[in-house]
């Protein structure tokens, strides 16, 4: 079911937290809210599930307005943080509960529950308590209690936060089935990019209450609006270099660098701008030549990273394949791929 | 549990200090059922005659008109300071109420100001909704001095249930209510239990109350029987005797805190476990 918010406002003791946001989840698609701790990721999400009010606008199902709707009358499935089960109710009775205060008839109830616990794998720990199972399976009891009803959509507050590293990955690919399976409509809020990247079909960056860019991972990491966005995909991140404006070029006067601004042409000289390099296009490859010094070294394995302190004292970072390696205090001239670059103003909008 | 420390010298500490009490007790026991020779250490003979008040009513008056009363007086105190803490608990821990700040510090107040203060008050009250010198007055005096105490236990209880199960309650389709019903008041079951072995207990052992708010009127609970058989200037006046209803009157509690000590421990812990 596509989910629209309109017109969006929330206000907590007088400090806006949400100021006038449009978004329009599809029916179907797997959405994140990626952004800074703090920016509204999780407000959005209560809203839409009603335990928060708006202030001012509009929240469409469908084309059902429940903008009024308590969160009782919403069909809405939540998956909290830290799972919410219902630590005296065995793991059965924690996804038959809102089938039974539903009052639906026992042999639907069970059988309803038995489906669910299939498509999620916890057929063998129905009769489990939440405190015998380990984080990854109460998570699968919890995403099958917020599906057992169909919901209309199914919301997600940082449902891998409180996972190891390893069940995290499997989960990421878990979640991610499941929706597909059900086709469900969701929603994931989550602070890692990553995450966002990997599990969802399009991304909505917030910042501050504002939703700065709504695209697909690949769009948003190739073609990103702001320096913010570019600066929240991609790990290692994107590195930024401070300059003016010369002769159609981004240039560094102490360091003598030059790239040429191509297509953003006609930008007044002096005009301060910034340029982002993301580390894959800066190496021992590229056209625009660059002297520094190796200020940090991490081998990741089948990656080295490197920091570049360049002689101004800003730092370029670099990924490169495991085999050429260099040293800390190497001085190395290497090369930004200038076609790759992204132009920001001072108040960091893309040119 | 492992342990770090070896736990036989503070048993055998704690033992030594509670050595005379324990032997006291055990001497209060061995009294109610024997005889001792004046100016002797040591009981003479075996008897169950300074039990046959629990028969005999000749003796020291009936002993069970007094104890139905006190069962009765401490269950109703139990069920009515019970339902209403569990009930303002926790709307006093999740519902935003109007004057919620007030009424908490007035929880505290009341918590804190000795019952005692508040008799002429109580008294004149009573006296009004004409319940002076009745069981009902006394035990709602009682329930609503206990009341306060009750009520910040048991939020305290409530406030330790993360927020989060309560709002995937509601997420579920289930009202407020329902929620409370099935998914909170579970889980502070061992807070209710706790209260309620507390308000069982205080109200068993109350005096002062019924001896003040009721003195003229035809009910005695066990304390005040207790009272009367211990007083030196009766003619019935038998120390032994005395001894005996005194164990008859602890006896409950010292069971009911043998089955229960875990559950009491909890109101002090806060309520936290798994
Ligand atoms: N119930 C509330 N009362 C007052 N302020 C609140 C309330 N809930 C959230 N806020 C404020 O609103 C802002 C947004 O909060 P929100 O929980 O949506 O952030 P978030 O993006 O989910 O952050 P995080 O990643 O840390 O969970 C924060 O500044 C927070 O302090
Ligand atoms: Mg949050």
């Amino acid at each position: 079911m596509q989910i629209s918010i309109n017109n969006f406002t929330k206000t907590f003791d007088g400090t806006p937290v949400i100021d006038d946001m449009n978004l329009t989840i599809r029916d179907g698609e797997m959405l994140a809210l990626l952004g800074p701790s703090g920016c509204g990721k999780s407000t959005t999400l209560f809203t839409i599930s009603g335990i928060h009010r708006m202030d001012k606008g509009q929240l469409m199902f469908g084309d059902r307005d429940v903008s009024g709707l308590p969160s009782q009358k919403r069909n809405v499935g939540v998956v909290f943080q830290n799972y919410a089960l219902y630590p005296h109710m065995n793991v059965f009775e924690n996804i038959a509960f809102p089938l039974t205060v539903r009052k639906d008839n026992k042999a639907d109830i069970d059988r309803e529950v038995r489906a669910i616990a299939a498509l999620t794998h916890i057929s063998e720990l129905l009769e489990r308590r939440p405190g015998q199972l380990s984080g990854g399976q109460q998570q699968r009891v919890a995403l099958a209690r917020a599906l057992v009803r169909k919901p209309d959509v199914l919301l997600l507050d940082e449902p891998l936060a409180n996972l190891d590293a390893k069940l995290r990955l499997e989960m990421r690919s878990e979640i991610r089935r499941i929706q597909l399976e059900t086709g469900i409509t969701a929603v994931l809020v989550t602070h890692d990019q990553v995450e966002a990247m990997s599990m969802c079909d399009r991304i909505a960056i917030m910042k501050k209450g504002e939703i700065v860019q709504i695209d697909t991972p690949a769009d948003m990491y190739s073609n990103p609006r702001t320096s913010f966005v570019a600066g929240f995909l991609g790990n290692p991140p994107i590195s930024f270099l401070s300059g003016i404006a010369m002769e159609n070029s981004f240039s560094v006067a102490p360091i003598k660098l030059r790239v040429p601004l191509g297509a953003h042409e006609g930008i007044a000289d002096g005009t301060q701008l910034k340029l982002g390099v993301r580390p894959e296009h800066f190496g021992p490859e590229g056209d625009i030549a660059v002297e520094g010094k190796i200020a940090f070294a991490e081998t990741q394995g089948r990656e080295n990273l490197y920091d570049v302190a360049l002689a101004d004292g800003s730092v370029l970072r670099s990924i490169q394949p495991a085999g050429r390696n260099w040293a800390l205090g190497d001085t190395v001239r290497w090369f930004i791929d200038s076609k790759s670059a992204f132009v920001f103003s001072d108040d960091g909008r893309r040119l | 549990m492992t342990r770090n420390f070896a736990a036989w010298p503070i048993i055998l500490l704690l033992t030594v200090l509670s050595l005379p009490l324990f032997i006291m007790y055990l001497f209060l026991l061995v009294d109610t059922f024997s005889n001792t020779a004046p100016g002797s250490l040591l009981p003479n003979e075996f008897t169950l005659e300074h039990w046959r008040f629990l028969i005999d009513p000749t003796i020291t008056g009936d002993v069970w008109k007094p104890t139905l009363t006190t069962v009765i007086f401490s269950a109703s105190l139990m069920i009515i300071v019970v339902s209403v803490s569990a009930t303002a608990g926790y709307a006093l821990s999740r519902l935003a109420l109007p004057f919620r700040r007030f009424v908490l510090s007035g929880i505290m107040v009341m918590h804190a100001f000795p019952s005692v203060t508040l008799i002429i008050g109580v008294f004149l009250v009573l006296q009004f909704a004409g319940l002076y010198n009745s069981l009902t007055g006394v035990i709602l005096v009682k329930a609503s001095l206990m009341l306060p105490f009750g009520i910040w236990i048991m939020k305290g209880f409530y406030d330790a249930v993360p927020w989060e199960i309560e709002m995937a309650g509601v997420q579920d389709g289930a009202s407020r209510f329902t929620v409370w019903r099935r998914i909170i008041l579970p889980q502070v079951k061992p807070g209710l239990l706790s209260l309620a072995l507390f308000a069982f207990i205080d109200g068993w052992s109350e005096y002062m109350l019924p001896r003040i708010l009721a003195p003229s009127s035809d009910f005695e609970v066990l304390s005040m029987y207790l009272n009367t058989v211990s007083d030196p200037n009766s003619s019935t006046y038998n120390f032994n005797i005395f001894k005996s209803v005194g164990l008859f009157y602890t006896l409950p509690v010292l069971a009911l805190f043998v089955l229960f000590q875990n559950r009491l421990m909890n109101i002090f812990g806060g309520g936290t476990k798994g």
